[in-house]
């Protein structure tokens, strides 16, 4: 029943910051922040009480292993049940979008002045609908969360977003992203149902579980255009390259709390999806394909971050580099081992903060500047107080700095992935060079050289501060100390590193802190 | 063969509505009243749709002509409430038209009753019968604004085109009654044997002619737009729902039944047929910036995606062609709905292009939410019924293996949404300082306000929590299979 709530939570409080415009504009705001606070809570409160780490690859052979599990028959025509379970790693995805949920909030708190209630609502159903992602373990239930949080995303970019040069409108933007993402989610449910027929024609009857689908026996070559299906609706969210271009647009024109939404949890959902669905499904399909995905991660890599270089506007930079970073977790993900997973989920902790903190930065430059052209800013070091400080740390991290969280996700996956694919690694190391480059790029631009103008702008607020602050402790707490996230994810990984049938590696046991 | 009792209650809901029908037609004679008469025509299709439930315990029944199974009693049911639908728009709509209002309700009653026929029909003189009872009443309500040009070129466009259809049909119906020398289905079939033979089969072809004319199957889609925009709100939504769904039920009935029309030849041209409505139906609709044009190409491509059922007509497809036509009926029933509310009351042509519609939600936030929510269900976004109809439609594609269907299915939603989306926006977007129409201040307690949300609230109830409706249609489907 708590699971249920964690979903229905954000879209009651959804519903009340609607209705609470009606009291002005500040109520919706708190309303918001209250809801997020409590959803975060209730992550914190279950991962304190509950074990994350009992069920281990050895032991768990036979059935699944969730944490908790919450179960009712909702369409019994097909077999479809209300199914959601709760491991260790939609644990940690969940507390995720808690906490970045709160910072959407407080990032739109002086931004978003128009029609306050309606945009709390759109923010809190794209929450809500990504907690129902994260715990649906039904293939039918899944895949109507995932594209349920669609509609109000694009209702976010598409109403409150900016509008940049011309022929890049936000509505164009917010279409562009629906579009792509829709019309690749009717391919995974075509996938899904091609594995549900299948399931029936083996036993007959209609089952769209997620524990008994993966007894299904395919053949080759259905298990390959299934997982296909599955891999492409998954690959245009994560962004992998040849179908990621709705991912800069989308990011440059959507408010800040759409960006944070977007890099921090909705990119998430679509590995979290990989390590679910398409590698457990589909293991020897995924095996063989896994030569084609890592190159499409090194290909992401590099095209990312050479593309980044090169922009102008400062949010679409920072799009481009989370295709890079993503490109490292399609590498560890398709890696499959368990180093790598274990990295893969740090990656995505580390770079939801590292995004979330540079969008919102850029969010605050824009405030006082009025712009996101780099072309614009220059010299502003010392003319923003304690902003550009911050940026340092956030533009560090986001380059792999040792001691910040991204280095240990990226060391973890390239050392992880190394046994398995060792040219794909060294290759992909490159990746590091370029990262920093555009990171380096990004800082010169904006904060160093000549000045454009005089005076200081208003230095950041208590609100702002405190945001800054926690996620760059945040980003030092994981990169210093990361073994709770690791063993709370470890059970998790090392299910699917043991469905994906990869020899584990001898490593895992020094990180997972196992005897 | 004369009727026994029993027949004759079986026939009760058709009889009410024609009883209605006369019952108006007498008062208007004797004295014109706007309301009674709308109450009165309510009241008769409510009596009628009570009576349906009384009906169904006796079920199947077949009279010689007509066939009270549960298919029949099934779209009998969606027509009766469209017709319901569309009296409480009307009322709203004619509230203030300076012509003569009262006759239009004359109208809707007669092409309910051909709608109830056709759908029942088990006998090509009783298709043909019902088909003309619901066009003819059908070119009289198009074009019931007269004064409007664009009404009576509706009107008269579709009385033009919908007689060459018609003129397919017989000749369909005489080819087949050369090579069989029988009118009754069953008839046809026994007669036609296995082998279908070549009149056979261009009977039957025909036939699909003057059929997929009403149901607007590219390529003899042309009329809908024009007919969509320039008809009257109510008589548009009549069209788009009752008329189109009885039509559909009866071709449903012809294809299961008759093997003329499961020849292989035939079955491949109905799949491109298919795929050419959904695409074409889906990209035309791209380009317009006028709402009530925006749905006639909807409903077009909606139709390419049902035939993707009669294409693979094996056990699924009754089911989910019942579903389909379920969330279709609704979700149009709502989108014309708020258009005629907007329209409400008549003032010139009806308020259908988008920029009217620009802004809408901080106007009139409630009528908007009933508006996004039909657009996300022709989108077919989970949440909505029409997700639930889209995902039988990819299910039944998926389960018969036509892979060619399925992607024409995926290709079309993802056009689809293009526009859905611009239709969405355009609600929420700031004021213009534009010239508007707007709904009158208390369009929400008013009879067409209501059905509005109901439908609305339906749309989301159904979306949610859809079996209630799949066990009905089961129950339906497997009454028909046997």
């Amino acid at each position: 029943m708590t699971l249920l709530w964690l979903i229905l939570i954000p879209f009651i409080g959804g519903l009340l910051c609607w209705q609470a415009e009606r009291f002005g504009s500040m109520p919706p705001r708190w309303i918001a922040l209250g809801t997020m606070l409590i959803e975060l809570l209730i992550t914190l409160g279950l991962w304190f009480q509950g074990e994350y780490h009992l069920a281990n690859a050895g032991t768990a052979s036979e059935a699944l292993r969730w944490s908790m599990e919450w179960r009712v028959p909702w369409i019994p025509r097909f077999g479809i049940d209300v199914h959601l379970a709760l491991d260790g790693l939609s644990l940690v995805l969940i507390a995720l979008t808690g906490f970045l949920g709160m910072l959407a909030v407080l990032c739109s708190w002086n931004e978003i002045v128009k029609r306050v209630g309606f945009f709390h609502l759109n923010l809190l159903w794209i929450l809500g609908g990504v907690v129902g992602v994260f715990l649906a373990i039904d293939l039918f239930l899944f895949f109507f969360f995932w594209e349920m949080m669609l509609v109000p995303m694009y209702f976010l970019i598409a109403l409150w977003g900016h509008s940049g040069s011309e022929g890049r409108t936000r509505i164009r933007a917010a279409t562009k992203f629906f579009i792509y993402t829709q019309a690749s989610g009717l391919l995974m449910l075509v996938s899904i149902l091609g594995l549900v027929f299948v399931h029936h024609a083996n036993t007959g009857e209609y089952s769209f579980d997620y524990a008994t689908l993966m007894q299904t026996s395919l053949s080759e070559s259905t298990a390959m255009w299934l997982m296909l299906g599955f891999f492409v609706a998954f690959a245009v969210k994560l962004p992998v390259v040849p179908v990621h271009g709705w991912l800069p647009d989308a990011h440059a024109q959507a408010p800040t709390a759409g960006s944070v939404d977007l890099a921090g949890i909705l990119l998430k959902t679509a590995a979290y999806g990989m390590l679910r669905f398409a590698l457990p499904l589909f293991p020897e399909a995924s095996q063989a394909f896994a030569p084609v995905a890592m190159t499409l991660g090194v290909i992401g890599i590099f095209y990312g971050a050479i593309l980044a270089c090169g922009q102008q506007d400062m949010k679409r930079l920072i799009a481009y580099t989370s295709i890079a970073h993503m490109g490292f977790v399609l590498i560890g993900i398709y890696a499959g081992t368990e180093l790598a997973l274990q990295g893969v989920v740090v990656m995505m902790v580390a770079h939801a903060f590292s995004a979330a903190g540079l969008f919102i930065l850029s969010g605050q430059l824009y405030e006082r500047l009025n712009t996101r052209d780099m072309r614009q800013m220059g010299g502003l070091w010392g003319r923003l107080g304690s902003l550009p400080g911050f940026s340092l740390c956030f533009v560090a991290a986001s380059l792999g700095m040792p001691g910040t969280a991204n280095f240990l996700g990226e060391f973890l996956i390239l050392f992880g992935s190394f046994p398995v694919a060792p040219g794909f690694v060294v290759v992909a190391s490159f990746g590091f060079v370029l990262a920093a480059v555009y990171s380096l790029l990004l800082m010169q631009r904006v904060y160093f050289g000549p000045a454009q103008g005089e005076g200081v702008f208003a230095d950041l607020d208590r609100r702002e501060y405190l945001m800054m602050l926690s996620l760059v402790g945040l980003v030092l707490l994981f990169g210093l100390y990361p073994q709770p996230l690791l063993d709370t994810t470890g059970a998790a990984m090392g299910e699917v590193q043991r469905l994906f049938g990869v020899v584990s590696q001898s490593t895992t046991l020094l990180l997972t802190g196992a005897p | 063969m004369t009727l026994t009792a029993t027949q004759l209650l079986a026939l009760m809901p058709l009889i009410l509505v024609c009883a209605t029908a006369i019952g108006v037609m007498l008062a208007i004679a004797w004295r014109r009243h706007h309301t009674g008469i709308a109450t009165f025509t309510a009241a008769g299709l409510n009596l009628a749709l009570l009576a349906l439930i009384g009906v169904w315990f006796m079920a199947p029944l077949t009279t010689p002509l007509l066939a009270i199974d549960g298919l029949a009693l099934f779209s009998a049911a969606l027509i009766l409430v469209a017709a319901l639908a569309c009296t409480t728009l009307a009322h709203a709509y004619l509230a203030h038209y300076g012509g003569p209002r009262e006759e239009f309700y004359l109208l809707l009653l007669c092409a309910t009753a051909g709608g109830l026929v056709l759908s029942a029909s088990t006998h090509l003189a009783t298709l043909f019968f019902g088909l003309e009872l619901v066009s003819m009443p059908l070119y009289g309500m198009l074009a019931y604004t007269y004064r409007e040009r664009r009404s009576l070129e509706a009107g008269v466009k579709y009385l033009v085109l919908s007689a060459a259809a018609t003129a397919f049909l017989l000749f369909g119906m005489a080819l087949l009654f050369a090579e069989t020398g029988h009118l009754d289905f069953a008839g046809l079939v026994s007669g036609l044997g296995d082998d279908v033979g070549v009149w056979g089969l261009a009977g039957a072809a025909m036939m699909l002619i003057g059929l997929g004319f009403k149901l607007s199957v590219v390529p003899f889609h042309m009329w809908t737009p024009d007919v969509y925009e320039g008809g009257p709100g109510p008589a548009a939504t009549f069209l788009a729902t009752a008329s189109k769904v009885a039509v559909f039920t009866v071709l449903l009935r012809l294809v299961m039944a008759s093997p003329a029309f499961q020849a292989s030849a035939l079955h491949e041209v109905l799949a491109v047929l298919a795929v050419l409505t959904m695409l074409v139906g889906n990209l035309l609709a791209v380009t317009q910036s006028n709402l009530k044009r925006l749905l006639g190409y909807s409903s077009i491509a909606h139709f390419g995606y049902l035939l993707t059922a009669l294409v693979i007509g094996d056990g699924l497809s009754v089911e989910a062609t019942g579903v389909y036509l379920v969330t279709y009926m609704l979700t149009t029933l709502g989108a014309f709905g708020v258009v005629t509310l907007i329209s409400s009351p008549y003032g010139g042509s009806d308020a259908a292009a988008l920029h009217h519609y620009r802004g809408l939600f901080w106007r009139r936030p409630y009528l908007t939410a009933v508006l996004t929510i039909t657009m996300l269900s022709m989108a077919g976004i989970p949440f909505t019924a029409g997700f639930i109809g889209k995902f039988y439609i990819v299910a039944l594609g998926v389960e018969a293996g036509r892979w060619w269907l399925v992607g024409a299915v995926i290709a079309g939603s993802a056009i689809g949404l293009f526009y859905y989306l611009r239709v969405m926006v355009t609600l929420y977007l700031a004021e213009a300082g534009m010239q508007r129409r707007d709904a009158p201040e208390d369009w929400a307690v008013q009879a067409g306000g209501l059905m509005v949300l109901v439908v609305a609230v339906l749309v989301i109830v159904l979306g949610i929590y859809p079996a209630p409706m799949i066990d009905g249609v089961r129950v339906v489907s497997a009454m028909m299979l046997g």
